[in-house]
C-alpha cells in the first residue's frame, strides 16, 4: 500500500527533508553513511543525496561524536548524530549533561544548542542487558534537554522534523521493535510540536499512559479490553518525557479517575513513577486508583523466555488492567 | 635568540600590546586572589598566573572570529580572546553585569561575541567543544583552538578528538598548557611516555614542543599551526611548557612542589622573558612604563566597576529552560 510508511523510512525521510530544507543541518555517526545505512538500515542512501561534508561516518568514538556535535551546534551547524544503541549514551553523558543541556542558561542565553541525538533503544531484540536499555530516564531530570520517544511511523516523522528544527538539544529514542512497523503516512510537511501529549485513543473507564513502543502495546491492550471485557481505556502517548505534558494527563484522569502508567524500565527512578507522583500532587481529588506496569528491578535478560517475561507487552497490560480494575468490567 | 630570528610579522608596538595583555591577565589573577580572600569571589577559582604567554601568544595568531575553547583555568583564555575585563571580573563576583549575568562563574565563562565557545569545568571538555567548532569552522574558513592542560591528555576526549579531527582534516589547533601538574599530582607520575607532543605522532598529527613562557615562541608556533588549519591541512598539537605560580585551586597551597623547581620557573616569569627583549626591539623604558600604567589603570577600573555592580535579583531574573 503506497500510503503505508515504515518506521525506519519515516526517520530517513525526516532527515532528508530537513537537510534539503536547511543547509546548516548535518548528519554523522557510526556507519550511518555506509551503504547499509547503520546497523538497523535506517539511513541507506542519505549520503548520496548530499555533500560528504554534511553526511559522514565517524570513528567509534562516542565522546568525540557527541562533544563535536555540541561544539558544532554552538557555532552555526545543526547536527543530527546517531549514537547507535542508547546504552552507549553513558559515554555521551558529559557532553550532553554538562555542556549541551546547560549552555543556553549558563551563557545567559547568548546561544542555544540545536542538535538531535538519535539512538535505537529497548528490549525484545535478544541483544542482552547492554544493548537493550532505554536511556530516557538517565536524562529526564536534566533541565535544558528535550526527550522525544515516538510511537508510530507518522509520529516519528513529525516529531523528528520538529526535533531537527528545535533550538535545543533533543534526545530522540527509536524503539528497535518499531523499525519494521508500518503505519499510515502523515500529511506532507507534517511537523508535530514537542511537548504536547497525544490522546491516541479516547476512553471513559481508565487512562493508560505510555511512550514509544508502549503506546501501540497499550492500544492493543485497549482493543482486547474493549472487545473482551467492555472496558474503554483512554490511551495517552506522552511523545516527550521532557518537557512533560502533565496537563493532558490530568485532564484525562479528571474524566476516567484511574491511571495506569506503562514503562519499559524499572519502577524505581522511572518516568512512570515520577508521573504518578506529579498526578497525585496535582490531581489527587480526581484519582480513584493509580498504578504502574514496569519491568523488574534487574538488567534486561538475554534468553528469549526470560526477556519475553521481563518486558511488558499488550497482553501484560490487558492482564494488569483486568486484575487491578476488574471492578469496572461489565463482562 | 636575536630580534632577527623572531617572526617579523609585527611592529614592536604590537609586542608591547601583547605584553600589556599578559600583564592584564597577571593583574586580573592578583585581584582574583585578593578578592577571593575578601569573600567577593565565591566557591573556588583556578588562577593562571605564570601561564599568560600561552593564551596571549596563541590568540595573537587568530582572527577575531576564530573560535577558542578554554578551561576552568580560563581567565587568561577569555581575556586573550577579547572578553571585556569589566564583564569578566563582574562574572567572577557573581554580579548582574557579568559576561554571563552571574550565571556561570569562574569555571564556565562563555563569550560568543568574542569567539569564546566556552570555558569547561571538566577536564578535557574544551577539546571536544573545539573539535565541534572546527566542524563549523571548516565551512566558514575559520579555525578552532582547544586550550587544555597536561591532565586532559589522559582523558578519552583527547585521544578520540585528535583522531576524529585528523580523519576529517578539521581546522583545529590543540594547545596543551603543560604546567607539569594535574591538580596536585606531578604530570610525569601519571603520564605514560613522559611528554605530550609525541602522542600526536600516533595520529599522524604534526606537533611541536614550545617554550610556553616565551610569548614569541608560542606566537610563532601558533602562526604555523593556524596557517596549516586555514589551508585545509588539518590539526596540529602544540605542547606549551609552562608553570602555574599558584596551586591548582583556592584550596591548594601547592606544598607538593620542590622549592628549587618553583624558583627556577619564577626566574623564567613570562612577563620578564618578554621584557628582556624590549631593548633589542627598540622599546623604551618610558613606553613600557606607559603601557604598564595604562594596564594597571584598566584593571583598577574593572575592579571598581565590578564591586559597584548589583547582584542579580532573583525576583527580576526570568530565565527560560529552553530557547525558542
Amino acid at each position: 500500500m503506497s500510503d503505508q510508511l515504515e518506521f525506519r523510512v519515516a526517520i530517513r525521510e525526516a532527515i532528508i527533508e530537513e537537510m534539503e530544507r536547511d543547509d546548516s543541518v548535518v548528519f554523522f555517526g557510526e556507519d550511518i553513511a555506509a551503504e547499509q545505512g547503520g546497523v538497523f538500515a535506517v539511513t541507506p542512501g542519505v549520503q548520496e543525496k548530499f555533500d560528504p561534508t554534511r553526511v559522514f561516518d565517524t570513528p567509534i568514538s562516542e565522546l568525540a561524536i557527541t562533544g563535536a556535535a555540541f561544539g558544532a551546534a554552538v557555532t552555526g551547524l545543526r547536527p543530527i548524530i546517531e549514537i547507535m544503541f542508547g546504552d552507549f549514551m553513558g559515554l555521551s553523558m558529559d557532553s550532553l549533561v554538562n555542556q549541551s543541556a546547560k549552555y543556553w542558561y549558563l551563557s545567559n542565553e547568548q546561544r542555544s544548542v540545536p542538535m538531535v541525538v538519535r539512538s535505537a533503544v529497548g528490549g525484545g531484540g535478544r541483544f542482552g542487558a547492554i544493548h537493550s536499555q532505554t536511556h530516557a530516564t538517565w536524562f529526564q531530570g536534566v533541565p535544558g534537554l528535550k526527550i522525544v520517544f515516538p510511537s508510530s511511523p507518522a509520529e516519528a516523522k513529525g516529531l523528528l522534523k520538529a526535533s531537527i528544527r528545535d533550538e535545543n538539544p533533543v534526545i530522540f529514542l527509536e524503539h528497535k521493535r518499531l523499525y519494521s512497523v508500518k503505519g499510515p503516512a502523515p500529511a506532507p510537511d507534517s511537523v508535530i510540536p514537542l511537548g504536547r501529549a497525544n490522546v491516541a485513543r479516547p476512553g471513559r473507564d481508565l487512562t493508560i499512559v505510555s511512550v514509544g513502543k508502549g503506546v501501540p502495546d497499550a492500544l492493543g491492550a485497549a482493543e482486547q479490553l474493549a472487545e473482551q471485557d467492555g472496558i474503554e481505556a483512554e490511551v495517552i502517548d506522552l511523545r516527550t518525557l521532557r518537557p512533560l505534558d502533565l496537563d493532558t494527563v490530568l485532564e484525562s484522569v479528571a474524566r476516567t479517575n484511574r491511571l495506569l502508567a506503562v514503562e519499559e524500565g524499572p519502577a524505581t527512578g522511572g518516568w512512570a513513577s515520577g508521573l504518578l507522583g506529579r498526578v497525585a500532587e496535582q490531581g489527587l481529588h480526581d484519582l480513584d486508583d493509580t498504578w504502574l506496569l514496569t519491568t523488574g528491578e534487574l538488567p534486561i535478560p538475554y534468553s528469549p523466555t526470560l526477556e519475553d517475561a521481563f518486558i511488558p507487552d499488550a497482553d501484560a497490560i490487558a492482564s494488569a488492567v483486568r486484575e487491578r480494575a476488574g471492578v469496572v468490567a461489565t463482562r | 635568540m636575536t630580534v632577527d630570528q623572531q617572526p617579523a610579522t609585527e611592529a614592536p608596538a604590537a609586542y608591547l600590546e601583547r605584553y600589556g595583555q599578559m600583564l592584564l591577565i597577571r593583574l586580573f589573577e592578583t585581584e582574583m586572589q585578593r578578592l577571593f580572600l575578601k569573600g567577593e569571589v565565591h566557591g573556588t577559582t583556578h588562577l593562571c598566573a605564570g601561564q599568560e604567554a600561552v593564551p596571549v601568544g596563541v590568540c595573537s595568531a587568530l582572527e577575531p572570529d576564530d573560535y577558542l575553547a578554554g578551561t576552568y583555568r580560563g581567565h587568561g583564555h577569555a581575556l586573550a580572546k577579547g572578553t571585556d575585563p569589566d564583564a569578566l571580573l563582574a562574572e567572577m563576583l557573581g554580579r548582574a553585569t557579568g559576561v554571563c549575568g552571574g550565571r556561570a562563574g569562574s569555571m564556565n565563562v562563555i563569550d560568543v561575541e568574542h569567539g569564546l565557545v566556552g570555558c569547561f569545568g571538566i577536564v578535557g571538555g574544551s577539546i571536544a567543544a573545539a573539535t565541534g567548532a572546527a566542524l563549523s569552522a571548516k565551512g566558514q574558513r575559520r579555525v578552532a583552538v582547544a586550550m587544555f592542560g597536561d591532565g586532559a591528555t589522559n582523558q578519552g576526549y583527547f585521544h578520540e578528538c585528535l583522531n576524529f579531527a585528523k580523519v576529517l582534516a578539521l581546522p583545529a589547533v590543540y594547545v596543551c598548557e603543560n604546567n607539569f601538574y594535574g591538580e596536585f599530582t606531578p604530570m610525569l607520575k601519571v603520564t605514560a611516555g613522559g611528554d605530550i607532543a609525541s602522542r600526536a605522532a600516533a595520529y599522524g598529527i604534526p606537533a611541536r614542543t614550545v617554550d610556553g613562557n616565551d610569548l614569541w615562541a608560542v606566537r610563532e608556533a601558533a602562526l604555523e599551526a593556524v596557517e596549516r588549519a586555514r589551508q585545509g591541512d588539518g590539526p596540529t598539537l602544540l605542547e606549551c611548557q609552562t608553570y602555574r605560580h599558584h596551586g591548582h585551586s583556592k584550596a591548594d597551597p601547592a606544598k607538593y612542589r620542590p622549592p628549587e623547581e618553583v624558583e627556577q620557573w619564577l626566574a623564567r616569569d613570562p612577563l620578564n622573558v618578554a621584557k628582556a627583549r624590549f631593548a633589542d626591539l627598540g622599546i623604551s623604558e618610558q613606553e613600557l612604563s606607559e603601557t604598564e600604567e595604562a594596564v594597571k589603570a584598566r584593571m583598577e577600573r574593572a575592579v571598581q566597576a565590578a564591586l559597584a555592580a548589583p547582584y542579580p535579583d532573583p525576583a527580576e531574573d526570568h530565565p527560560t529552560e529552553f530557547a525558542s
